[in-house]
């Protein structure tokens, strides 16, 4: 067994993962330690070679490799030391990483440990959509790697399942590849992407999208060769004499993401059911003391931007000393509020809230109440389950004291 | 004749529906931006539209067979498949360093395609 000692160790080298290690170095961390079981850096955001990265942070769009390269340069001049290949088994309770590589099994002691193990995509049997079983069905991000990084076309006649950001930029990135692209379809009434994808991945090149709209079947013996779609009604449901079959040799699901928490569950992090992630406080620290998450792996972002933002916060938090905590205030979602990120807070400040809306909405107020008094209103122009709402809320100590929990909803 | 037109901004993540008013060479702002790149997306968008056009072109005896690559700078929307072709025909030898010059004035364009990405040499 091969011994290390750290400071800082961060587990998965995405953004996330880069932003917080080189957060970590900057707030005082000396030895900070980044593993990634893939040969390169950056996780998803080599293959990601479409613009719109950094916007928000820097002013300027990057791709997804050139936003990469930022943080890697950075990291590698902070100091921050690469473990690629590497596979991390198992964390333990006593800030111990056991991990395994071509050198053999490595155990890292460590002051503090911050998840950034990303997301999975959404596959077929997590919609459960009946049929064949035939070849030709990948997912959005499988199909993306294929072309961006391994030039490989996935196929010719082309279906997105799905309107996530990925299958929306798949979508115009298969029709400038030349491939038939015949339809994105959507079982809400709204894309589940951001808007400026809808404008220049779909509306752009006519591409047309199917909403209130989904997959019913799935036919082919070898390879994909036809599916059927269908209108939905409001519960969702398939609505007989709607079915339209569709040829086509490709279905790309872009169904959504599911945080990656495999090393989390394995110790017992307390993981919010409906983020997927684990449960935070403030300084982004899980329910075990000394380890943080931040990225993809604690709740889905929509852009890398607002992502980092986290990932600051919990790469400088895993280098400061661990605070007492004093109690904890529970943040309830209410109201058409999805979930909201950190879900505790164990002081009082000014503190930085994510959350989303469960459906689209104009003009209503985002409230929060203390034990029944308003403690906060803000008005927003529009909701989107699609767009993350941010908040800054000034906890005060008195609000802190008085109360158990904190209860935040959107209203008229 | 003057057309009114809603624009979905594709400038950043919020995606602000603007009211326009335009003949084709005149513009006038109405309504629904957040931002001032929101003006001058819509102002292009309405006289000039244009895109940065990403993709990707092949590489010899890299460590990957793919290079990203991008426009300097937005082509005109209209100038995209053309500038495609251009590209599909590009082979570039590794290594290629991000930043490079993968084809000057591409399609006639007045833009530059540039690398993305580094790939070193197998």
């Amino acid at each position: 067994m091969i011994a290390h000692n750290v400071d800082v160790s961060v587990i998965g080298a995405g953004p996330a993962g880069l932003a917080a290690a080189v957060s970590a170095r900057k707030n005082g961390a000396k030895k900070v330690l980044l593993l990634d079981r893939n040969s390169w850096l950056g996780g998803i955001l080599p293959q990601c070679i479409h613009d719109g990265f950094g916007i928000e942070e820097t002013g300027t769009s990057m791709t997804g490799p050139e936003y990469a390269n930022m943080y890697i340069k950075e990291a590698e001049k902070l100091g921050v030391v690469f473990m690629q290949e590497t596979m991390v088994l198992s964390l333990n309770k006593n800030l111990e990483i056991t991990a395994i590589n071509k050198k053999g099994l490595h155990k890292i002691k460590t002051k503090s440990i911050i998840l950034a193990m990303g997301c999975r995509e959404k596959t077929r049997w997590n919609v459960l959509t009946p049929g064949d079983r035939p070849s030709g069905i990948y997912t959005a991000g499988v199909a993306q790697a294929f072309i961006n990084l391994y030039n490989i076309i996935p196929g010719k006649n082309v279906v997105i399942l799905g309107s996530g950001d990925v299958g929306l930029i798949m979508a115009r990135r298969l029709k400038f590849e030349d491939a038939n692209v015949l339809g994105v379809v959507e079982i809400l009434p709204f894309a589940s992407g951001l808007p400026r994808n809808v404008v220049q991945c779909l509306d752009d090149y006519d591409i047309p999208l199917f909403l209130n709209h989904t997959v019913t079947y799935v036919e082919g013996r070898d390879r994909l060769e036809s599916i059927t779609i269908a209108q939905v009604d409001k519960k969702m449901n398939p609505i007989p004499g709607t079915k339209r079959k569709i040829k086509c040799d490709t279905l790309l699901l872009s169904l959504g993401l599911i945080p990656e928490n495999e090393l989390s569950k394995q110790i017992g992090i307390k993981i919010d059911p409906i983020t997927g992630g684990p449960i935070i406080d403030q300084f982004f620290q899980t329910s075990i003391p000394g380890i943080f998450a931040c990225g993809n792996c604690l709740q889905v972002y929509d852009t890398v931007d607002v992502l980092v933002k986290g990932a600051n916060l919990a790469g400088k938090n895993a280098s400061l000393k661990p605070l007492k905590k004093e109690k904890e205030l529970v943040i309830k979602p209410g109201k058409n509020i999805r979930y909201i990120v950190p879900q505790n807070v164990n002081q009082s400040g000014l503190i930085h809230f994510t959350m989303r809306a469960i459906k689209p909405n104009q003009s209503v107020n985002l409230r929060v109440n203390a034990d029944g008094k308003e403690i906060l209103k803000k008005k927003q122009r529009w909701v989107n389950p699609s767009n993350m709402i941010e908040v800054d809320l000034e906890i005060t100590d008195k609000i802190f004291k008085s109360n158990s929990y904190l209860e935040v909803f959107l209203d008229k | 004749m003057i057309n009114k037109k809603e624009i979905t901004c594709i400038v950043c993540p919020i995606g602000c529906k603007i009211l326009i008013k335009t003949n084709g060479k005149k513009f006038e702002l109405l309504k629904g931006n957040k931002c001032k790149q929101g003006v001058e997306y819509a102002h292009s968008e309405a006289l000039d539209p244009r895109r940065v056009l990403t993709s990707s072109v092949l590489v010899e005896g890299g460590i990957w067979p793919l290079v990203s690559v991008k426009t300097k700078k937005p082509i005109p929307k209209e100038k995209v498949f053309d500038v495609l072709k251009q590209i599909q025909r590009i082979k570039v030898n590794a290594p290629v360093k991000i930043g490079q010059v993968i084809a000057k004035n591409i399609s006639n364009t007045n833009i530059d395609l540039i690398a993305t990405k580094t790939i070193d040499k197998f």
